[in-house]
């Protein structure tokens, strides 16, 4: 199953050539066909399909519907969305039903696009293969047996398997270009901020973005262009750029900076399909160096002390009161927190609710949270050290190729390890992308480019040009 | 210092509000000790006089008007994913004894 570029697909739908409502079904239906993938929690089969007839409706009577007319996409079930339950994949919001929708959902919809399903996660974004979701495992496309990375597991799947032309991921510490990596996809984190994160369960809030899974750099593009720009609901949005679509670059002139401590202790096979696309970078004309930061090599340790310290925070509002899951035997209010949280929270989300709650208790804090952020300053000047030199960073998304399901899941430490080469973006709240350059043993790696702040469209400009010609 | 005991984990654990089975104590002892030792690569780093960063992307101190802002949220629809209401309220088990 595939589908024609975005821009093509809405084009057509406005012109009346394709109904919205046969792209649905064409969705639904693929959605259907390919269920032992298990990227899908639910769909949102019925409000899809009324939402689908009033854009076909429209359309008859000559109106725009927008630049993502009839355009079928899923998200991930960490997005608050009518039509279906909202779970995080977690057991503790079974049965949710959100009262409003994120903020993307809406400025998607506005521009027409039709909501067709909920993807399968790691529960509550916790995760680097979709095992810890609280329902099921997703199975990669190219071969069941392997992960198809987390946590936007589920997402990531859909695009490859055609279950729809995009999918929206959550990226906290890698979450949309690693699972971008081990499925052959194109998956896009912006800048911290650049997209509303209203209406998205919260991780770590200092760290989460939001972002398009796409089979290419120019569909990418587009819906970024439809989600990005400041919101009233999320005080940490930023300014947006002009327009993202406008993607023509050469790589002629363009400084690269070849990411020194990503390439050493690579995967070899990986190490040459990676070095092969730098090459071929460098026959367009860009100038690679390798280039040092220092600092990395601590990220992923200031990683699991900051998140775990956000996530802490975040899912104390789990209290069985307002909403979700409740264990209504107990007789007091604190046994009542107790027994709701230890039955709704699966054993990820416990384990980093304690790391956290270590971090950050007294007498820990200043030795574990605050050292980590003082080494966060540093990741971010080793970043804009190298931004002064380069206008691009370059590496691997991951280490190695997608692994197979179970082989981590006893060793919490080594899955945290698979996103080594990930977290130090969200760290430093620069964008980042995972382009597919090609496989090891039928499996996919990643190619991860990364700019400064705000450089977004120039980011999505150099991958798509460097898209074209790994292709070749 | 990353060595916990089993009480440190029940104490984590009271702190947290969960309740841990025996068989989930030992498994966090080992597995949140091992993460505590992994993350202590950063003792060893020299941070005197660095500041923390707790914000990336150069926003400070963000405020909006002081107003009314009509959603139009339906108190009832809201209430309606709680696990337990009476009226228009939330329902909670005795807090006092």
């Amino acid at each position: 199953m595939s589908w024609e570029p975005i821009a093509d697909i809405a084009a057509d739908v406005q012109a009346g050539k394709t109904s919205a409502t046969s792209l649905v079904d064409k969705a639904l239906k693929a959605i259907d066909d390919h269920k032992e993938f298990a990227a899908i929690i639910a769909t949102t089969a019925d409000r899809a399909k009324e939402r689908a007839q009033a854009i076909d409706a429209r359309v008859a009577k000559g109106e725009k519907v927008g630049r993502l007319a009839g355009v079928p996409f899923i998200a991930k079930d960490n997005f608050l969305t009518f039509g279906a339950e909202t779970t995080a994949a977690s057991n503790i919001l079974k049965c949710f039903n959100a009262p409003y929708q994120a903020t993307a959902i809406e400025k998607l919809e506005a521009e027409g696009a039709i909501c067709v399903a909920k993807a399968n996660l790691d529960a509550f974004a916790h995760g680097s293969s979709t095992e810890n979701s609280d329902y099921m495992t997703t199975k990669n496309p190219h071969n069941p047996d392997y992960v198809p990375g987390g946590s936007s597991g589920g997402s990531a799947a859909a695009v490859v398997l055609g279950l729809a032309p995009f999918a929206l991921g959550t990226d906290t510490g890698g979450s949309i270009r690693l699972p971008a990596a081990f499925t052959g996809s194109v998956g896009l984190k912006p800048t911290y901020g650049l997209v509303s994160r209203s209406g998205v369960v919260a991780m770590a809030s200092s760290t989460d973005v939001i972002g398009p899974l796409t089979t290419s750099v120019e569909d990418a593009a587009l819906v970024l262009d439809v989600m990005a720009g400041k919101d009233p609901l999320d005080s940490t949005t930023i300014d947006r750029q002009a327009d993202y679509t406008k993607l023509d670059t050469s790589l002629k002139g363009a400084k690269i900076g070849v990411i020194k401590e990503y390439m050493d202790g690579l995967n070899p096979e990986v190490k040459t399909l990676i070095t092969k696309s730098i090459e071929k970078l460098k026959n367009q004309g860009a100038v690679l160096e390798e280039v040092s930061l220092p600092s990395l090599p601590l990220a992923l340790a200031c990683y699991y002390i900051i998140v775990p310290a956000e996530v802490s925070s975040n899912l104390s509002r789990y209290d069985g009161k307002h909403f979700g899951f409740a264990d209504k035997t107990a007789k007091d209010l604190e046994s009542s927190y107790n027994q709701t949280r230890s039955q709704g929270f699966g054993h990820e989300a416990k384990r980093r609710i304690m790391i956290g709650t270590y971090v950050l208790s007294s007498g820990y804090y200043d030795a574990y949270y605050k050292k980590a952020q003082q080494l966060r300053t540093k990741l971010v000047q080793d970043f804009a050290a190298a931004f002064k030199k380069y206008d691009f960073l370059v590496g691997p998304t991951a280490p190695s190729t997608a692994f197979k399901i179970g082989a981590n899941i006893n060793d919490p430490l080594q899955m945290y390890l698979t996103d080594i080469m990930t977290v130090a973006v969200n760290l430093a709240g620069i964008p980042a992308i995972s382009i597919p350059c090609g496989t090891v043993n039928d499996l996919p790696i990643g190619l991860q480019l990364m700019a400064p702040q705000r450089h977004d469209r120039q980011l999505l400009a150099i991958a798509k040009t460097a898209e074209g010609v790994i292709d070749e | 210092m990353s060595k916990l005991s089993r009480e440190d984990i029940l104490k984590l654990a009271r702190l947290s509000r969960l309740q841990l089975t025996d068989d989930e104590v030992t498994q966090f002892e080992s597995e949140i000790g091992s993460i505590l030792q992994y993350v202590e690569l950063l003792q060893d780093v020299d941070l005197t006089d660095v500041e923390p960063t707790y914000q990336v992307n150069g926003l400070k101190d963000v405020t909006r008007p002081d107003e009314v802002v009509d959603y139009q949220a339906d108190p009832k629809a809201l209430l309606k994913n709680a696990p337990d209401t009476e009226g228009d309220h939330f329902k909670v088990p005795r807090m006092v004894a």
